[in-house]
């Protein structure tokens, strides 16, 4: 297979294949987490369930401040990935234009060299997040190889991307197969990784904040 | 053409005939060799190489073609050094340009086949079909046997134009003729792809230059194409690149944006992917090339570009149809993950069927 | 499969929820969590990182409640809980967990790890994997009604020294009383002061109130070991005897996981709504506050600061009112760092204090506490968990501190106006 049949073979085939997975896996995952439900509370409630869940799911986002002097470096380099993530993904004018064929919207994108300079800030990010967990001895107890796994899945695309923009080493049809192709993989693996918090992450948080909401305390 | 008392002279006296003056004649050494990447150092070896050079046999076949290739060749511009490059070398068949006809061309392409054996230089545009021979013949041969037979004597083969070099548009899905490159075929000659709908002019002569300079090919890509004039891809030398990178797109080819020259990458540009010289050379004499014109790069000097999804849909976007896709797999997905639920609820249910009250015996164990 | 290991693995699949899916579901092991748990930060040990140690009831969830837990399970790759990592877990799991909630507050994708740790426990203890001494204090309180073993005639001869002592009254089985008061063991025994202190200030502030003589313990060890059976027989007590009696408001006294099980699990545990209101003590005592029933004669001039017993604010809400009570009686009222709902635990909660086997680690992790004291030097310390206020005496005197701890109600009954 030459390069560029590779490269009409993930904008194709490969593309659709990714989709259906991350789609599907999307939807089985909520609702098997959503079905099995949970037991109405017999307690008196001493505030709301879910103005407080809502209230959870953006206040998290905020550290606390005595745990963000204790994880100043996963909160730090934690955001800048995230946010780096955000911008590569949503804000590079070749993606907005993949996301509104998809979709219909679309929005303005942001000059290339400054997603740029986000991406490789991101990649950096994520490098020593790789050597923290490393270097952490709580953070080597937790490790799975699962977790390795996923950060591979999800600096690839962030690496590939870059390279392809900047072509190094490999022809352009090539770099941009290999991105494409990093980016279906992680299509293919969120829903059943560690990755899904993208979207359970709004569940967890509710069900904090509504647990915790309800006896009256604001997580 | 040349004729065939031309034949003993060097490429020099050819030249110096045609009234080529020495200065328009370093000029075309120096011109070749920057696009080819050579030190300057280089230019009084090529000149000397190329003054000296016999007027090498080049034996041109056209299979399934449109003879783009060859027009493309012939009308570049006006009496250039190229063209009379081109001119100086013996080429002693191509159907659409020898004067002879019939019996007599393929007379004169045995002889020359005979002649030069091991040393001619075959070029060949359009591709080959494998299906059934008889979709394509000249003579009665059928084109695999003309080519096969060609090559076999061959010191390199050219291949010139996308259909040659990757199957081209005969190619193209669903391929009805069964059409084949040359490489796919011969593996055991040099061959150097010069593709492109139609290629470049002066990438086919700078070829011939380097061959008769240097009696070897240039360095070649891994698609089999010379570096020299492959290497940087149209996106990476496109005079709209700033545009691109400042995020200015035109959105359609009538707007602000593509008024004000800005990118065309939503418009489906394949300059990102696309490998040629388009965007330096440029075409007509120099005067423009299809990007500087507002339309955008078709990206026609790579491999199956026919097949690369809609021209005008940005590189970014999937070729498949996935909005359907998602409709149907959505569906499906809810039904399954309504079927996986209840499986979860049963799963719980029967735990707590199964569920005995804990006793402070089962504390102690 | 042993009986009783099969009779934990159900117990941790009857755990499973849609929170408990959406939080082992999002958990990245970041290990923040590590760092808001005093377990961890003052011993160093990665294991007490509060995410691992959900880890038996990780691997019921993973495989028995998605999709790839459920094929990997068929072909024999999941992971499974067995004795092995039962046995490992137990000090994890109650040694090293005082249920304080700090990581649910924390964990950035939401996880209300405590909650998953409570769970866990419910398989552990039915798998037989439950601490010594919390069995000993479970059984007692099912067998005898206190995990202390305080029977009714101790109780009651507390009573009558106490009412021959300072003349006052204290109500027993007086039926229609408004209020319905619960003690712990420790308060009986260790603090009657603190039955006096009620009896002075419900005397002052002219509201009626009972002790049951069929419900008078509060705590709930089934809560601590993590046996909803046995929680719930316990917390039936307190519910028959308060509609036995048709009082309005059952109070929980001083005491963190007492209010947690009959203020918030109780009516979970026996699948019915109570008929009557639940409230601690604190929150009592600031309606009467509000409403103006409470007049005190002077106020302390130490610097005083406020323990946040973790059951009793964070995981229960109660906040705002020792504070507003504490600016009756003090002037000079200082606030540890991280006070209120981020306060850190003791260090002896969620039954620790009941488990002999981990005495060592309590002290250990005590540092916390010891460090947030030495920040705001106070004179004295005001809680209201007896728990607490033992471990906190202990620690102090282990690490050679020497700052009193008041309970606040005791210390709000002292400085009663007399009229």
């Amino acid at each position: 297979m030459n390069e560029i049949a590779l490269l009409e073979w993930v904008r194709g085939t490969g593309f659709q294949i990714a989709t259906v997975v991350l789609v599907a896996g999307v939807i089985i995952r909520i609702f098997e987490i959503l079905m099995l439900g949970r037991k109405k509370n017999l307690a008196e409630a001493k505030g709301s369930e879910f103005s407080s869940g809502m209230r959870t799911i953006v206040s998290r986002s905020v550290p606390e401040s005595d745990s963000f002097k204790r994880s100043a470096f996963t909160i730090v380099a934690g955001y800048i990935f995230h946010i780096g993530l955000f911008v590569t993904i949503f804000l590079f004018a070749p993606h907005i234009l993949l996301i509104s064929e998809l979709t219909g919207l679309g929005w303005p994108a942001l000059p290339t060299p400054i997603v740029d300079a986000v991406a490789v800030l991101s990649i950096i990010a994520l490098l020593a997040i790789l050597v923290h967990r490393f270097n952490n001895k709580i953070l080597r107890y937790l490790t799975t190889p699962g977790d390795l796994f996923i950060w591979f899945v999800t600096i690839a695309p962030l690496i590939t991307g870059y390279i392809a923009f900047h072509r190094i080493g490999m022809s352009g049809p090539m770099l941009l197969a290999v991105h494409i192709l990093s980016v279906e993989l992680l299509m293919v693996v969120l829903p059943f990784s560690k990755l899904t918090h993208v979207f359970t992450i709004f569940m967890a948080r509710w069900y904090n904040g509504a647990i915790s909401g309800y006896r009256g305390v604001q997580s | 053409m040349a004729s065939h008392s031309d034949k003993e002279k060097t490429l020099g006296d050819v030249l110096r005939s045609h009234g080529v003056s020495r200065r328009s004649f370093m000029k075309y050494c120096a011109t070749t060799a920057s696009m080819m990447a050579m030190s300057p150092a280089m230019i009084p070896m090529i000149a000397e190489a190329l003054e000296n050079a016999k007027k090498p046999s080049v034996i041109w076949l056209s299979f399934q073609e449109c003879t783009g290739c060859t027009e493309s060749l012939t009308r570049a511009g006006a009496s250039t050094v190229e063209n009379l490059i081109f001119d100086s070398i013996s080429l002693d068949y191509h159907h659409t340009l020898q004067a002879a006809s019939g019996h007599r061309a393929e007379e004169a392409k045995e002889e020359a086949m005979h002649e030069n054996h091991g040393k001619y230089l075959l070029v060949v545009d359009g591709s080959i079909p494998m299906d059934n021979p008889g979709y394509s013949t000249i003579a009665g041969i059928s084109n695999y046997d003309m080519l096969m037979e060609a090559a076999e004597g061959a010191a390199a083969i050219i291949a010139v134009g996308t259909c040659a070099t990757y199957g081209g548009l005969p190619k193209a899905s669903p391929n009805p003729t069964g059409a084949v490159s040359v490489s796919d075929l011969i593996k055991d000659k040099p061959i150097i792809n010069v593709p492109g709908c139609p290629p470049i002019p002066v990438v086919i002569t700078g070829v011939l230059t380097h061959f008769l300079t240097f009696g070897a090919l240039p360095e070649l890509d891994d698609l089999g194409r010379p570096k020299a004039f492959y290497g940087q891809s149209i996106h990476d030398r496109c005079y709209r690149r700033p545009f691109y990178d400042k995020g200015l797109f035109a959105e359609t080819f009538d707007d602000e944006g593509a008024k004000a020259g800005w990118c065309l990458y939503k418009l489906g540009c394949r300059g990102p992917t696309t490998y040629n010289a388009c965007a330096t050379t440029k075409w007509n004499n120099g005067t423009s090339f299809p990007i500087e014109s507002g339309h955008p790069c078709l990206g026609c000097s790579e491999p199956e570009f026919w097949d690369g999804g809609g021209f005008y849909k940005a590189l970014s976007i999937p070729t498949a149809d996935v909005g359907e896709t998602v409709l149907y797999t959505a569906a499906g997905a809810a039904a399954a993950g309504v079927a996986l639920g209840a499986l979860n609820r049963a799963t719980k249910g029967s735990a707590n069927k199964a569920h005995e009250k804990v006793t402070l015996e089962d504390l102690e164990k | 499969m042993s009986a009783s290991l099969e009779k934990g693995v159900n117990a941790l699949k009857q755990q499973v929820d849609s929170s408990v899916a959406a939080f082992f579901s999002s958990c990245v092991h970041c290990g923040m969590c590590a760092d808001t748990c005093l377990f961890q930060t003052e011993t160093g040990n990665p294991a007490s990182t509060p995410i691992a140690k959900a880890e038996p009831l990780r691997r019921v969830w993973k495989s028995e409640y998605t999709l790839l837990g459920r094929i990997g399970k068929m072909f024999g790759l999941s992971k499974k809980v067995d004795e092995k990592l039962l046995t490992e877990w137990e000090t994890m799991v109650y040694d090293n967990c005082t249920l304080c909630g700090r990581c649910s507050m924390v964990c950035p994708v939401g996880n209300d790890i405590a909650l998953m740790i409570r769970k866990t426990r419910e398989g552990m203890a039915a798998a037989g994997h439950a601490p010594e001494g919390l069995i000993g204090a479970t059984n007692r309180s099912i067998k005898i009604g206190s995990p202390m073993g305080v029977k009714l005639p101790a109780l009651l001869a507390q009573i009558r020294h106490l009412e021959e002592d300072t003349g006052l009254k204290v109500p027993v089985d007086v039926e229609g009383a408004e209020y319905m008061l619960l003690l712990s063991s420790m308060e009986i025994m260790n603090f009657p002061e603190f039955m006096e202190a009620i009896a002075r200030i419900f005397d002052k502030a002219g509201a009626t109130w009972t002790i049951s003589s069929e419900a008078f313990e509060a705590t709930n060890s089934g809560i601590q070991i993590g046996v909803s059976d046995l929680a719930a027989e316990l917390v039936q007590r307190v519910v028959d005897a308060a509609e036995k009696l048709k009082v309005k408001t059952v109070i929980s006294p001083e005491c963190g996981h007492a209010y947690m099980a009959i203020r918030w699990d109780g009516p979970n545990l026996v699948g019915k709504a109570f008929s009557f209101k639940v409230r601690h003590i604190l929150e009592v005592l600031d309606t009467f506050r509000e409403e103006g029933r409470l007049k005190l004669k002077d106020k302390i001039s130490e610097k005083v600061t406020y323990h946040d017993p973790c059951q009793i604010s964070r995981r229960g809400g109660v906040i705002d009112q020792p504070r507003r009570l504490i600016d009756l009686f003090a002037d000079d009222f200082v606030e540890m760092p991280d006070a209120g709902k981020m306060n850190w635990c003791c260090g002896a909660g969620g039954g620790v204090s009941s488990n002999e086997r981990a005495d060592e680690v309590r002290l250990q992790v005590f540092k916390r506490k010891k460090a947030q004291l030495e920040e705001v030097q106070p004179d004295a310390i005001i809680s209201a968990c007896s728990n607490c206020r033992i471990h906190i005496e202990d620690g102090l005197e282990e690490y050679g501190m020497d700052i009193p701890l008041m309970s606040l109600t005791e210390t709000l009954a002292e400085h009663l106006a007399d009229d």
